[in-house]
């Protein structure tokens, strides 16, 4: 078993190679979740990302001793942005993580039973998709204070319809499939069907979305941030230390393009692994 | 057991009418050929049997018990005793479960009547893939490394787990290659001698029914328009779509093709 | 000189696990007025052939090494995707298995043809009846006419009407017929079908089988009919190949090969097949399974499953022995007898 496994992945792998730009997206996650995992523990100036500051080097250019420059409270931007990553990164995952969760449930059981509680759950769930997901997630944050914890829910609130919509499809597609019926003719019960034979043959298209979504995710998280009810500082996070910068642009370039990039290498990266990861694991879908 | 289907009938909406009161009697131990071609009504013939479609009137009587009308829990039971073989092997079984998954899966299902516990189910499944021809070495492995024809026999498995009375086999070797085809024709034979099953065996191929069946019924658009012992049947149809049918069985032989002329 | 004349045709297709042998030195030579069944199981090349005369192919993964195919006299190994698309549509024409796949179902049927023949028209003005230099109008006009005529040359009752619907108001065999009469545009010398009547019901089957034997018989056609039905090739071939994991292992008119199959290949496929004499339970069935076409197995590629292989088998692949005026067969256990 383990050998068949091993060769469908290595088989995958080969799918996957072929497209340098998966490849580059591959490598720039990998080094973005080592950098979030390693990076908080390795800066140079670990009290600054614990709020410490220091007046004295006030907008030092970046050089070799700051390679990104300080800020107008003299902190290492490098040293922020490299901690920042693990509050971005941690939030874009518990953000698509909820989200796929909760979406998942609601397109399944509305797929899968059809009727008027089909129509219920997606009129709710066409409800949600037309507010604004970043004015909802503001609403929310306004309504339950700022701090990690709660902007991930509100934007969690805000990104389940779409997964929703794309696991009702597909539970509805595969409730027609042969093996389905078969499963149903010897008598399986719900649970099972949709667990057992249902949700693991459209895992690919849900894992697809998650990685697609991640770079966006992160996106929100930084925008929530960057207009302030997001993460609140001392906590490093790349949207709130974008909108701290944006104040001192453009002589002070520096506090804003290093946090800035990382959100754009965040976001081009996570696209370009789940564009990889489509050709891999759903390849009817190319071209 | 016995299966009577007494003027079954099954519409969809106002005008569209699948079956149009249909009567058959399958006997203990026979082979029954049921012929017809895309759209005559064999498909919701075969899901009103396995009760996943109500018919819109007329019973279907297992052993007597009218099995239109059962409970949830009396159907459940029921399904053990009816199960199906499918036309496609490749869409009939679900990629991401293992060969002893797949067939160990019925009995889970019917622990409650078979009483079988992990090991025993291991065992069981073992034993029925050597009946239907395949080892313990395939045990582990998932369906897309099986060739149709292995896949065709674990689905042969996979219906007998629950040891069923009829086997209703739709269309089990329209998708199979010829050679393949004659092994799991042999096959589906020798289980029925052995375990003395009932089949339903539907099938658009004149040829094989032909050969595989006692006696056969021919639908046409939701109606039964020809019954009888197969050698009857084929010798003289009755009804004009009858003779149509099987005029047009392509024989593999050149000296009787009726399109040569001379 | 015959019309195609497939000679010694090599071909591997590549994918992640190897470079798979799918031709192994194909031979095959087609006239016109004849009907070739070229037939086989899964995965034994038969339509792979096909597409490769017709040059459809993607290359890579497709990767021809050796052989030729002279269409016409034409190399077509060597020929340019402009001068194929000259030959596909106009003198080489071709249907597929599934008949609603292969209409465009936004497009009215009349609309498609008249594109084919518009195509077909561009290379040969005689096919719409104008001289050269036509206007567009006339062409356009002259162009539906065809569509409407070769519609009622492949049974379409009034076709006159027929020509406006989409493909979804017509049945499964109609829309067959609807891509018949669209191969039929170019005036095609070679029809290459392909498991033309697989997706359809025995019935509907029958007509069109009536229907290609007419064509062939009125138009002098020449036929390549890809099956693996037994029964179509008995029915309408005037000659058969039998296919076996890249090989042709038998040739030959079709009643010689169904009333003295040589091959023991071609003998288990044939007694495979139910018949009125077949025996419940007993029909004989072929042990083992298709070789891996990534490593083939050396020599005759049957030999493994084969009753009557000898160690010479594995030696070298068996040439083709003459066993009737036409019909050949390759198999050394029956070059020894012969």
């Amino acid at each position: 078993m383990s050998g068949a496994r091993w060769l469908n992945l290595r088989r995958g792998f080969y799918r996957f190679r072929r497209s340098w730009l998966s490849m580059v997206g591959l490598v720039i996650v990998a080094a973005l979740v080592l950098v979030a995992l390693v990076g908080p523990a390795l800066v140079p100036h670990p009290e600054h990302v614990a709020g410490g500051i220091n007046t004295t080097a006030r907008f030092l250019t970046p050089s070799a001793s700051a390679w990104f420059g300080t800020n107008e409270l003299g902190q290492d931007v490098f040293s922020l942005t490299i901690a920042g990553s693990r509050v971005s990164l941690l939030a874009g995952i518990s953000v698509v993580v909820l989200a796929a969760g909760f979406g998942t449930l609601v397109g399944a059981v509305a797929g899968y039973y059809g009727g008027w509680l089909d129509e219920a759950l997606m009129r709710f769930t066409d409800l949600m998709l037309t507010l604004p997901s970043l004015i909802l997630a503001m609403a929310v944050a306004a309504a339950m204070g700022p701090g990690l914890g709660n902007t991930v829910f509100a934007i969690a609130l805000s990104w389940w319809p779409g997964f929703a919509r794309l696991v009702r499809g597909e539970v509805m597609a595969k409730k027609a499939d042969t093996f389905v019926i078969a499963a149903r003719a010897l008598g399986a019960g719900t649970p099972r069907i949709l667990g057992r034979h249902i949700l693991p043959n459209i895992a690919s298209p849900i894992i697809i979305k998650m990685s697609l979504d991640m770079g966006f995710a992160i996106l929100t998280v930084a925008s929530l941030g960057f207009v302030g009810i997001g993460v609140k500082p001392p906590t490093p996070e790349w949207g709130s230390l974008l909108s701290t910068a944006r104040g001192y642009l453009p002589d002070y370039w520096w506090t804003a393009i290093f946090p800035g990039s990382a959100i754009f290498l965040a976001v081009f990266g996570f696209n370009l692994l789940g564009d990889g990861l489509r050709d891999v694991l759903d390849p009817r879908a190319r071209r | 057991m016995s299966l009577e289907i007494i003027g079954l009938s099954k519409h969809y909406g106002r005008d569209v009418v699948a079956l149009n009161d249909v009567s058959l009697q399958l006997r203990q131990g026979e082979c029954f050929g049921l012929i017809g071609e895309s759209g005559s009504g064999k498909t919701t013939l075969t899901r009103c049997i396995l009760g996943l479609e109500p018919p819109t009137s007329g019973r279907i009587l297992f052993d007597g018990v009218d099995i239109t009308r059962l409970g949830a829990a009396a159907m459940r039971r029921m399904r053990a005793r009816i199960q199906i073989v499918f036309q496609d092997p490749y869409a009939s079984l679900n990629p991401r479960m293992s060969a002893h998954d797949i067939i160990a899966e019925p009995m889970i299902i019917h622990r409650a009547t078979l009483g079988l516990e992990h090991r025993a189910r291991t065992d069981r499944v073992v034993e029925l893939l050597g009946l239907v021809g395949l080892g313990p070495q395939h045990l582990s492995r998932f369906p897309h490394e099986f060739s149709g024809g292995q896949r065709q026999r674990i689905g042969i498995a996979r219906a007998l787990a629950v040891n069923p009375e009829l086997l209703i086999l739709d269309e089990p070797t329209s998708a199979l290659d010829v050679s393949v085809q004659a092994q799991v024709l042999n096959l589906l034979h020798s289980i029925q001698q052995r375990l003395g099953l009932t089949y339903l065996f539907i099938t658009h191929d004149l040829g094989v029914v032909r050969m595989v069946a006692d006696r056969v019924a021919l639908i046409h658009h939701g109606r039964i328009v020809e019954q009888g012992d197969t050698a009857q049947v084929f010798a003289g149809p009755t009804t004009e779509y009858g003779r149509m049918l099987l005029a047009a069985m392509p024989e593999p032989d050149p000296d009787l093709s009726p399109y040569r002329r001379g | 000189m015959a019309l195609l004349e497939i000679d010694n045709l090599h071909l591997a297709m590549r994918s992640f696990d190897g470079e798979a042998q799918v031709l192994n030195g194909i031979s095959l030579s087609v006239d016109k007025g004849q009907v070739w069944g070229l037939v086989g199981e899964t995965g034994c090349g038969k339509s792979v052939t096909g597409l490769s005369v017709a040059r459809l192919l993607a290359s890579p993964p497709a990767r021809y090494f050796g052989g030729a195919i002279r269409f016409d006299g034409q190399d077509l190994m060597q020929a340019d995707e402009a001068a194929m698309r000259r030959l596909r549509g106009r003198r080489i024409g071709m249907i597929f298995q599934d008949p609603t796949t292969n209409l465009n179902p936004v497009f009215r049927i009349g609309e498609q043809m008249v594109d084919v023949a518009l195509h077909a028209g561009a290379t040969d003005p005689a096919i719409l009846g104008l001289p050269q230099g036509a206007p567009r109008r006339a062409r356009l006009a002259a162009a539906r006419q065809l569509a409407i005529r070769m519609l009622d040359r492949v049974g379409i009752p009034k076709a006159v009407d027929r020509v406006d619907d989409y493909p979804h108001q017509f049945s499964g065999g109609m829309r067959q017929r609807v891509l018949i009469a669209m191969a039929l545009i170019g005036k095609p010398d070679l029809l290459i079908a392909d498991e033309p009547t697989t997706a359809l019901d025995v019935s509907v089957q029958a007509q069109i089988l009536q229907l290609l034997y007419d064509l062939v018989g009125e138009e002098g056609l020449a036929v390549l009919l890809i099956t693996h039905n037994l029964g179509v090739v008995a029915q309408i071939c005037s000659h058969v190949a039998v296919m076996y994991a890249g090989n042709i292992v038998e040739s030959g008119d079709v009643r010689s090969v169904f009333k003295q199959p040589g091959h023991p290949y071609t003998r288990a496929l044939l007694a495979a097949v139910p018949t009125v004499q077949s025996v419940r339970g007993a029909l004989q069935d072929l042990p083992g399974a298709v070789p891996d076409l990534i490593h083939p197995p050396p020599g005759c590629r049957f030999a493994p499953r084969c009753a009557l292989a000898t160690p010479a088998c594995a030696q070298a692949l068996p040439a083709p022995v003459p066993v009737g005026p036409l019909h050949s067969v390759s198999c050394l256990a029956v070059g020894a007898a012969a």
